[in-house]
């Protein structure tokens, strides 16, 4: 029993920057735009909250900072991207390889130096409860954070006006713009939002998940597998949050295994999650293909059982909305 | 005299580019601490300050040109080929595999293999990310991406496992080939004429599919449209299979010439991040071929010069990627902002 406990609270602690890359995330898709920078990013972010934490002896300003950083490369994307007409694949990609590199450039001196960490918090009345007090009595503001931002995020985006606005935006940029929503301006917005919680996410890392700084730092290919997973999330805050846990789950499965056999090099197992990410997105996409739906035609038991599985975009994602360029 | 004016409109950009990177880039070095002149220098003089350095800067631009010359068969049907960084690993291990049951030395002969073992190694690699995007509908980015960690992990499981070295496991890779089994450079340089023959001829070869077939034009149609393509009978899928076979083949013989001809044997980090290189260079070129050796050899430069830096300044050689990315977010930057102002003085 202790041991399962133990076990999950593991799980939503590795889980903590993966779901709050992923929210941010299926935040900006949601409007519309792919911040596909997510590895650099966080990887950035990562190294700066370190850094600040370590020359301030401040953890929360480092938190700060990351999401700064977050925000910053954000608004890159913006720029080129909505506002600007670039391909935001090609700005994201760009700005992957160029955040990693800056991190490594820029934090060499802060590798392998012992700084500030945020706080473990214990909070009191869920703590004396059994099993549950094991689970989620005792963790890093990040983690409480993770959880109290899914559930919002989830209520925000499918049960509020704004988070119409945003779906509508993200689906029918014309008709929203007809409406008289001012679509340019939200996919900015969003954008940068997303952004922080990304930028988030690498704090999460460097302050409390994998604390420290280094090259590597542990936190290389995250952004990717949350980028995936907003994919298998099908743009759903709770499913996103699902899947982050799974992924989250291969990682405590995969440190214990590393202990079964120390035969195997480390980075082995950080390579990992990826195959099992071409797989979940194969789950989720494959309904799509022109033969899988003459199968499911035939065998109508499987697509039953597939249909719950299949995801779609939101219908504007990545596409070039100004108006200016219509006149 | 339109011609002229355009050039000078180019130039015009490409200096406007070039000092908004200079300008992020001083700042960069200030903020790390640097003497941002003086890093700069070392960074120039690192890749060009001698003879041995300029061939070791070669030796970086022939895997460049033949993977960014690769990209532009898969950019112009409109795929993120990715992957091209784990064809560039899968093209290492097929020639490794392929002169591992000669440890005694072999021929010319052996090395050919050798290279067409590379090339399969590479197109396979590639047509397994475009069967996941044409088959399993996965988008080419995420299929190439996880295959890219997918050939990390079997390299490592290789020279860790069935091909590690008798009683030294170690990150320095397998046991090096026979010596006869080396693509030999000039006279002790690393300049090998063999590969960069291969890069130069890949080039030319690419801009004639490119330029002069049908193939070549039916790639572009269906980047263009698809839907329209399907429609014509092009056949969108198979074209896009072809162009990562393509693609993909040429990424494998970069990965089989890193084998015989540079480093003669499998290491962890045999693609040098080439491929994500490649695709950055294929970017700033607009996927333009003739831009593509220039902008390789700066790239080159800028890789090779980095590896002074930590020696001579005490600064991680990841200098070089940053300075790659600021260029080429400051070129779209500006060509943006042009088309943006363009727009606004239309409306007005």
């Amino acid at each position: 029993m202790d041991y399962l406990a133990l076990t999950l609270a593991g799980i939503l602690s590795a889980g903590a920057p993966l779901v709050l890359a992923t929210l941010g995330e299926t935040l900006t898709e949601r409007a519309g735009v792919i911040n596909l920078s997510l590895d650099g990013t966080i990887l950035l972010s990562a190294m700066t909250a370190f850094a600040v934490a370590f020359l301030s002896n401040n953890p929360w300003l480092g938190l700060l900072a990351s999401v700064a950083v977050g925000i910053a490369t954000a608004s890159i994307v913006a720029l080129m991207g909505p506002v600007l007409g670039k391909s935001q694949l090609a700005v994201g990609f760009i700005l992957t390889l160029f955040c990693r590199d800056l991190a490594y450039f820029l934090g060499h001196p802060f590798a392998r130096q012992l700084g500030p960490e945020l706080p473990v918090w214990t909070i009191p009345g869920i703590r004396e409860l059994p099993f549950i007090g094991q689970v989620l009595g005792h963790h890093s503001p990040v983690v409480y954070l993770s959880l109290i931002l899914t559930v919002y995020l989830w209520w925000w985006l499918f049960s509020t006006r704004s988070g119409l606005d945003v779906r509508a935006v993200g689906e029918e940029p014309w008709a929203a713009f007809a409406r008289g929503i001012k679509v340019q301006r939200l996919r900015i917005v969003y954008t940068l939002m997303g952004g922080a919680l990304v930028g988030l996410a690498g704090g999460a890392f460097s302050l409390a998940v994998k604390p420290g700084w280094g090259r590597p730092q542990g936190a290389e290919g995250a952004g990717w597998i949350a980028l995936a997973i907003v994919i298998f999330g099908g743009w759903h805050p709770l499913r996103a949050a699902l899947g982050a846990y799974l992924f989250a789950t291969l990682q405590v499965l995969g440190i214990h295994l590393q202990e079964q056999l120390p035969g195997l090099p480390a980075p082995l197992f950080q390579v990992a999650p990826f195959p099992v990410m071409i797989l979940t997105l194969l789950l989720v996409n494959v309904g799509k293909a022109s033969w899988f739906q003459d199968l499911t035609f035939r065998y109508p038991g499987l697509k039953r059982w597939l249909s719950r599985w299949q995801v779609t975009a939101p219908a504007a994602l990545g596409t070039d909305f100004r108006p200016e360029k219509e006149t | 005299m339109f011609q002229a004016a355009r050039f000078g409109l180019s130039l015009g950009r490409l200096a406007a580019a070039l000092f908004i990177s200079f300008v992020i880039t001083t700042l960069i070095l200030l903020v790390a601490g640097a003497p941002p002149l003086h890093s700069l220098v070392i960074l120039f003089e690192g890749g060009l300050g001698s003879a041995a350095k300029v061939t070791q800067t070669i030796a970086v631009w022939i895997p460049l040109v033949l993977c960014s010359s690769a990209l532009l068969l898969t950019f112009a049907p409109g795929l993120w080929n990715i992957g091209v960084e784990g064809q560039i690993i899968l093209g290492a291990i097929f020639a490794t595999g392929f002169l591992r049951p000669f440890p005694a030395g072999g021929t010319g002969l052996h090395l050919v293999g050798a290279l067409a073992a590379g090339m399969i190694g590479g197109a396979l690699w590639a047509y397994l990310a475009g069967v996941l995007r044409t088959w399993g509908r996965v988008h080419e980015i995420f299929g190439g991406l996880g295959l890219n960690f997918v050939a990390l992990g079997l390299t490592l499981w290789l020279i860790f496992g069935p091909w590690r070295r008798p009683g030294v496991a170690s990150m320095s890779g397998t046991e090096p080939l026979h010596h006869t089994l080396w693509l030999k450079g000039l006279k002790g340089l690393s300049l090998n004429p063999v590969s960069l023959a291969l890069a130069i001829l890949a080039i030319f070869f690419v801009i004639f599919l490119l330029r002069f077939t049908r193939w070549g034009l039916s790639l572009k149609a269906v980047g263009q449209n698809p839907e329209a393509a399907l429609l014509f009978g092009l056949k969108p899928n198979r074209r896009i299979l072809e162009a990562m076979v393509a693609c993909g083949a040429l990424a494998g013989l970069a990965g089989g010439l890193q084998v015989v001809g540079v480093y003669h044997r499998l290491l962890p980090a045999i693609s040098s991040n080439y491929g994500y290189t490649a695709l950055l260079v294929t970017m700033l070129a607009s996927f333009r071929p003739h831009l593509i050796p220039p902008i390789c050899l700066f790239f080159a430069v800028l890789n090779v010069g980095s590896i002074q830096l930590p020696l001579q300044l005490q600064l991680d050689s990841s200098l070089s990627g940053v300075i790659q990315g600021v260029l080429v977010l400051a070129v779209f930057l500006v060509h943006g902002l042009e088309e943006h102002f363009r727009l606004l003085r239309r409306k007005r």
